[in-house]
């Protein structure tokens, strides 16, 4: 079957191509309904990458959170009109201890490969993780996002000690948000602490123990364990922030991007004995989790609308162009995409 | 019940010859009209599709379809007529032999040379036949249009903001189309080749349903090429 296929072939310029999918015994024909723009994404959209990156990369389909309608399971496992989550990471081989969304044999959508802007995408069910009609589509649209968070506080779950009377958050965007409202729900005993550097989105915090500005946090302020969800050039003081007011043997998550190289305080990470671990991508495991948590956790899932930003009816290449450039002018959010191309 | 019918009547010449019709030539490794009609069958809206050839392709089409397509239950060769409409019309006979005719039979049609058709193009096509019984799928006209009555002067060239090109699907409300269809005289029936035409001539609307400009119908040798670049273009790169 010969299918549409939107690719960036320059920065803001996207053009329709063309591959051929091939119907078979076992991969699920699906169709994006919902899509999230991830900043990622944005980055490429707008140039913000080496020209080495570039010309490697392109052209390529953007946007790699997606829910879809399941249109034709040869196997007849799903059926047609299923919601989906799909998954962006593609493992192209088995290892019994690196986890698939670590492995350098796997292809990501929308960096190695194409993303989801295309009529149809053919995908193996290990690839899809259904989900109920209940759960609000556009929360859905980024559950990438929410499954990256759920994949950093399952590894937090397994390498922190049990000591969590006081978590920071550190970044008040969507990351930071989404990682608050999971923590507060799968640890609903832990005073959650969030530091940024904006009121206003500081104040989506409400169900957190405290909200404060990076610049007013009171030197005697302990915690026990520590999330990073800043990256960029902050980065680098909210990690040594991180490290000044953490107790001896706390662990800090990093899972914010940044492009420059950062220096920390090793002689206070050796002194308290801290672990720091990063994250980044998730697998299908943190898919389920989050298809659990948003079916199942209504006022989670509820705290979790408030990221739903505009939302754009995409029948044009225009219409993609215009939500990319509303996306740039938020501070917080998530630019949801009605795929109707 | 919604059903699809691809059109690929109208072809005289046999196989073998230097002059097969378009959509039995090969695009990236298939037949044009497979691609057509995996389109249409991979949607679970429709209950049925319905491939028209002429008699003698009828066979040789069925065989294609097995091939390619694994469960080819849902898709049914069956003989066009001599013209499109009348092509229809056996469409229209077969459901009611088959399923039985009722008010809210839709019949998606489509030419078998446009395998570019969407998603999007296939389900507005659904919905505004259910909506309104009539639509026709139409791009902006690009090109001034110009009318010339004897074919060697200009009688006028209409304003081209008013003016659209079709392409397919056409869909319509199975029985409507048969009612209308079947008051044609002889001669109306030689005139209006096309089913959308028979609507607007009895004074039904028919609504539009944006097109692609990629949605192009595969006609001559010209076609083919830009078809075959079109699916050997960069998208490759990204899988």
């Amino acid at each position: 079957m010969i299918n549409a296929v939107y690719q960036l072939t320059a920065p803001r310029m996207i053009e329709v191509t063309y591959n051929e999918l091939e119907l078979d015994n076992e991969n699920v024909l699906i169709r994006p309904s919902h899509l999230a723009i991830c900043k990622a994404d944005q980055r490429y959209y707008q140039g913000a990458r080496s020209k080495a990156v570039l010309k490697k990369k392109l052209p390529m389909a953007l946007i790699h959170e997606c829910m879809a309608e399941v249109v034709y399971d040869p196997t007849g496992k799903m059926s047609p009109g299923d919601r989906v989550i799909a998954i962006p990471n593609t493992p192209t081989e088995d290892d019994d201890i690196i986890a698939e969304n670590y492995r350098f044999s796997s292809k990501f959508r929308s960096s190695g490969f194409d993303g989801f802007l295309q009529d149809y995408v053919l995908m193996p069910h290990d690839r899809l993780v259904p989900i109920s009609k209940d759960v609000n589509p556009d929360v859905a649209a980024f559950s990438e996002l929410i499954s990256v968070s759920m994949h950093i506080i399952s590894r937090f779950d397994r390498i922190a000690h049990e000591r969590r009377n006081k978590i920071g958050v550190w970044g008040d965007g969507n990351l930071g948000l989404i990682t608050a409202v999971l923590l507060s729900n799968i640890y609903p005993d832990t005073e959650l602490y969030i530091f940024g550097r904006n009121a206003d989105k500081l104040a989506y915090f409400s169900f957190a123990k405290e909200t404060m500005h990076v610049d007013d946090m009171p030197d005697d302020l302990l915690l026990d364990h520590c999330f990073e969800c800043v990256g960029g050039p902050g980065a680098e003081n909210a990690i040594n922030q991180m490290i000044d007011h953490i107790n001896p043997e706390g662990t800090i998550a990093l899972t914010g991007v940044t492009e420059n190289n950062v220096a920390i305080n090793t002689r206070m990470v050796l002194e308290r004995g801290l672990r720091l671990f990063g994250s980044s991508r998730s697998g299908r495991d943190d898919f389920e989790k989050t298809v659990e948590f948003l079916e199942n956790n209504k006022e989670g899932a509820l705290l979790l609308e408030n990221l739903v930003g505009d939302v754009f009816n995409v029948r044009s290449i225009t219409d993609i162009h215009k939500a990319f450039d509303a996306d740039l002018t938020h501070r917080i959010g998530k630019t949801i995409l009605h795929w109707n191309k | 019940m919604i059903f699809a019918v691809v059109l690929a009547g109208g072809i005289g010449s046999r196989m073998g010859n230097s002059d097969t019709p378009k959509q039995y030539l090969d695009l990236g490794g298939k037949p044009i009209i497979v691609h057509t009609i995996e389109k249409f069958y991979v949607n679970p809206k429709f209950e049925h599709v319905i491939v028209l050839t002429p008699e003698s392709w009828v066979s040789h089409t069925s065989n294609l379809i097995k091939k390619s397509l694994p469960n080819a239950e849902k898709i049914t060769v069956i003989e066009g007529g001599s013209t499109r409409n009348e092509t229809l019309y056996n469409a229209i006979k077969f459901i009611e032999k088959n399923y039985g005719l009722s008010d809210d039979t839709i019949i998606v049609t489509h030419d078998a040379v446009r395998p570019f058709v969407t998603h999007r193009i296939i389900e507005e096509n659904i919905e505004a036949a259910i909506k309104y019984g009539a639509t026709d799928t139409v791009v902006p006209a690009t090109d001034t249009i110009v009318e010339s009555l004897d074919k060697e002067k200009i009688s006028q060239i209409p304003n081209r903001a008013t003016l659209f090109q079709g392409q397919t699907p056409q869909s319509f409300n199975a029985m409507k189309l048969k009612k209308l269809y079947e008051s044609l005289t002889d001669d109306e029936k030689d005139i209006l080749t096309d089913a959308c035409k028979i609507f607007v001539m009895k004074g039904e609307p028919v609504y539009l349903v944006e097109g692609e400009v990629f949605n192009m119908k595969i006609t001559y040798p010209f076609d083919l090429k830009v078809a075959k670049t079109m699916i050997d273009g960069d998208a490759l790169k990204g899988e």
